[in-house]
Parts: C-alpha cells; structure tokens; sequence
C-alpha cells in the first residue's frame, strides 16, 4: 500500500492543465512541422508556417496556443495498491483544474447547465475518468478539449454487416462534413466496438496516443495508415481552404462488441491536440 | 490578392473584396460569440437599443482568454462561425458589414450577405498567440458577465484574414 496525498493531485492537475495549454507534445508538433514542410498548397502552407509561428510565440510569450483552453478531460488510472488521502478524489481534480485555470490564465468555458448556459467562472467541473489497475502508482493524463472539433465528432451504430469498410466510411465522412469547422490540420481519435458509451470513449482516449504509434492489432494499424492517406486525400487541407494536409493523424482503437452491433465513434480534434502526461 | 483594408468598411469596399483575397484589416473591430449574440438578436427583435453600432462595422467572432500583466488580451483565434448562423441575417439586416470567424456559413447567411452587401472573412483556427499581436487595444463594452463572451472593442493592426465568402456568394470552402 502506497499513500498518495491529494495535495500532490491537485498540484500536478493543475501544472498538467498550464503546461498543456502553451506547449504542444513533441509528437503533434512534430507532425505539425512536417507537414509544414511537405504541403505544396501555396495558402495551406502558408497557414502551417503560421501555425509554427504560433506555437513559437504561445512558448516564448506565454500565450496560450489556442484561446479555447478547453474543458478538461482527465483520466486517472488509480493502482489498486494505492491510498489517497486528504480530500474527495473528485474535488481534487476539480480543485487542480479551477487553480490550473486560473493562475495559468486560461479561458474558462464551461457552463454550469447545459440549457440555463451560466459560466462556471473557473472552468469546473472537468470530466473524470476513472479506472482501477494493478500497481501503486497514479497514472494522470489532462486533455484539455476544444469544442470547435468536439462539435463535429459523431457515434454511428453501423451493423456488423457494415465491416471494415463501413468503418471506413463513417471515417471519412465525418472528417468531410467536419470540413473547416473542426480547425484542420486535425487529428482523428477512433473508437471501434464495445457498446454506445465506450466506442466514444475509446475514441476519446485514442487522441492521447501518441502520433507516431501504431494501434498493436496489425489490421487496426493498416487500417489508421489508410485512413489517414484517404483523409489526406479530400482535399480539405489546412484551415479548409485546399492542400494535402487534412490529418495530422489517425488513432484507431477496437474492443469487443456484441453479436447484433458495431458502434463507431469519431472524436475529432484540431491542430492543437493537447495531453499532458505523469505517473505518480 | 493581397489588400490592405481599414475600417469601418462600407459597400465599395465590400464590393471590391473576393473570395480568396488575403487582407491585413487595420481599426475597430468588435467581440460577439454565441451569448452576446443572443442578446443582440432578442434585444433587435424586441426592438431594443443594442450597446454597438452594426453600421459599416465588422464583428469578430472571439472569446478571448484572459490577458496577462501588461498584455492586451490573451490567445484571440476565430470561433465557428456557424453557430451564429441563427442570428446573423438579422444583423447584417441592421447594417453589419463583415464578420471574422472560421468555418462554413449556412444559405441564409450567404443569401443575406448578397442582400445588405456584407463579406466574410477567414481567420486562421487555432493561431490564437499569433492573431493576439495584432491586437493594440481591448476593451469590454458590454455584457460583462458573460466574461470571455462579452462584447469586446478591439483596435486591430494588419489583423492577417482570408475572404472565404464574398458578397457575390462565392465561397472558398466549395471547390468542386
């Protein structure tokens, strides 16, 4: 058994949500900066020098990269060894977000009802996801979500009948009625399998991969591969206005399902596809 | 083409912006995103006083995140614009001539575009430190308790846009 305090849960939150927020992970801006260098549109390249640019100042002059500092997505795998002691874990979070919102100057934007719409003046709550694994560490990513891609994002229940290529093109089709809305270059997390909530949640999670893996199943891996050539291949480009680079990249991940279904989600996300990642 | 634009804007200057011009905006621009503009468009159908002019104006789609010590404003990228597809006809009813955002406008925004002679325009997502620096001066004007979604006044310098649709219904994100 290994005590864990919420004090230390709050301050890592908090650090994870600012940290976050004005520096991208080495994977997505690596992505981001090659494709800077291959894209041949002459606007969607000049669109990802800016976005380079961007990132350059967010670091530099402490501005956050994007003004939609997100709601925050946490998911916390809790080892089964492990105590916490202190406060409720759920205010823990909630306090690590409301200080990392604040101090770090981020914008806050979530409303506490979702017809009544009043700001929570201090971005709470976030959502939690919990898991329960072996171990006696506390396993913490902070994906701070922007709702311009979050809107574009679908579940489709397809059929078992559908097959890989049904899946294939509830992909596409989402990420081309997404078209500019979803600020491209995007990154496309997919969740294949499992019931209504968890496809969602797999496609959720599927953003957090790091870019330059592979889903360890080799049809999935192919499949992400194909996915991205193809989304790369609509045209939609950087900003929506044409060009090569529509993805920066395709995470796919499967779980079983049942006999009669294949629900699919599609969690799109923009350029800035923010996770912060610490074990502790 | 590359234009250099200074506002407010009026309709020869509407006239002469087509899809695909890039433009470096200099002047006043004004904040409204979804809450702000709900009350515009209830306070305009009830026939109200609106706290901004809309005549020759340009409304940008923007709620920024909050300025540090000795900034202006902080991260100040376009919203979508779509959700404010609603209210718009209206507004440009009113005399609004332009609107920065990102992202596709549905018919009854390009059809009203047509009518009272507005253009739109196509800042980049998701560049939000970028666009900040082109920002000289913020000021809340109104709404103040919808924090980042008040109405703000900003004074822009070569504010870097794109005309996705102009006047002429011709729009840059249809390229078939």
């Amino acid at each position: 058994m290994r005590t864990i305090t919420t004090d230390m849960i709050i301050q890592n939150i908090k650090e994870m949500c600012i940290e976050a927020n004005y520096e991208l992970s080495p994977d997505v801006k690596g992505k981001l900066f090659d494709a800077a260098d291959q894209e041949e549109n002459p606007l969607g390249e000049q669109i990802l020098s800016q976005l380079k640019e961007n990132l350059q100042i967010a670091k530099d002059d402490q501005i956050p990269i994007c003004q939609d500092t997100g709601m925050a997505v946490v998911f916390l795998k809790i080892g089964q060894d492990v105590h916490i002691e202190g406060m409720n874990l759920e205010d823990a979070v909630n306090e690590g977000i409301r200080q990392g919102y604040t101090e770090g100057y981020l914008r806050k934007s979530v409303v506490a009802d979702p017809i009544e719409r009043v700001n929570t003046k201090d971005n709470t709550p976030g959502i939690i996801h919990y898991e329960i694994v072996p171990g006696d560490q506390l396993d913490i990513t902070v994906a701070p979500k922007g709702f311009g891609s979050e809107n574009m994002s679908r579940v489709c229940m397809l059929k078992p009948a559908d097959g890989i290529e049904g899946v294939k093109e509830a992909v596409l089709e989402t990420v081309k009625l997404a078209g500019p809305n979803a600020c491209p270059p995007v990154v496309v997390g997919v969740g294949v399998g499992g019931t209504f909530e968890k496809c969602a949640l797999l496609a959720k999670k599927a953003l957090t991969r790091d870019l330059n893996s592979h889903n360890k199943i080799p049809y999935v891996a192919q499949l992400e591969d194909e996915l991205l050539t193809k989304i790369n291949q609509l045209d939609i480009g950087p900003g929506g206005l044409g060009g090569k680079t529509t993805a920066l990249g395709v995470n796919v991940e499967v779980y079983p399902t049942h006999i009669a279904g294949m629900p699919v989600a599609i969690n799109m996300c923009c350029h800035v596809n923010r996770h912060a990642h610490r074990v502790i | 083409m590359e234009k250099h634009i200074h506002t407010p804007i009026n309709d020869e200057t509407v006239a002469e912006l087509h899809a695909g011009d890039y433009v470096y905006l200099t002047g006043t621009v004004y904040t409204a995103r979804d809450a702000a503009h709900k009350r515009l468009y209830e306070a305009l159908q009830k026939g109200e006083e609106i706290p901004l002019e809309l005549k020759d104006n340009i409304i940008y789609y923007l709620g920024p995140s909050p300025a540090r010590e000795g900034q202006v404003i902080g991260s100040a990228g376009p919203t979508t614009s779509s959700r404010m597809d609603k209210y718009t006809p209206l507004l440009l009813e009113k005399g609004l001539k332009g609107m920065i955002g990102k992202g596709k406008r549905s018919d009854a925004v390009k059809d009203a575009m047509e009518k009272y002679n507005a253009v739109y325009f196509a800042a980049i997502g998701g560049a939000g430190a970028l666009l900040s620096k082109c920002i000289k001066k913020a000021e809340v004007i109104a709404y103040e308790d919808l924090g980042t979604e008040a109405i703000r006044k900003l004074e822009v310098e070569n504010l870097p846009v794109i005309v996705v649709i102009d006047k002429y219904k011709k729009d840059l994100y249809i390229r078939q």
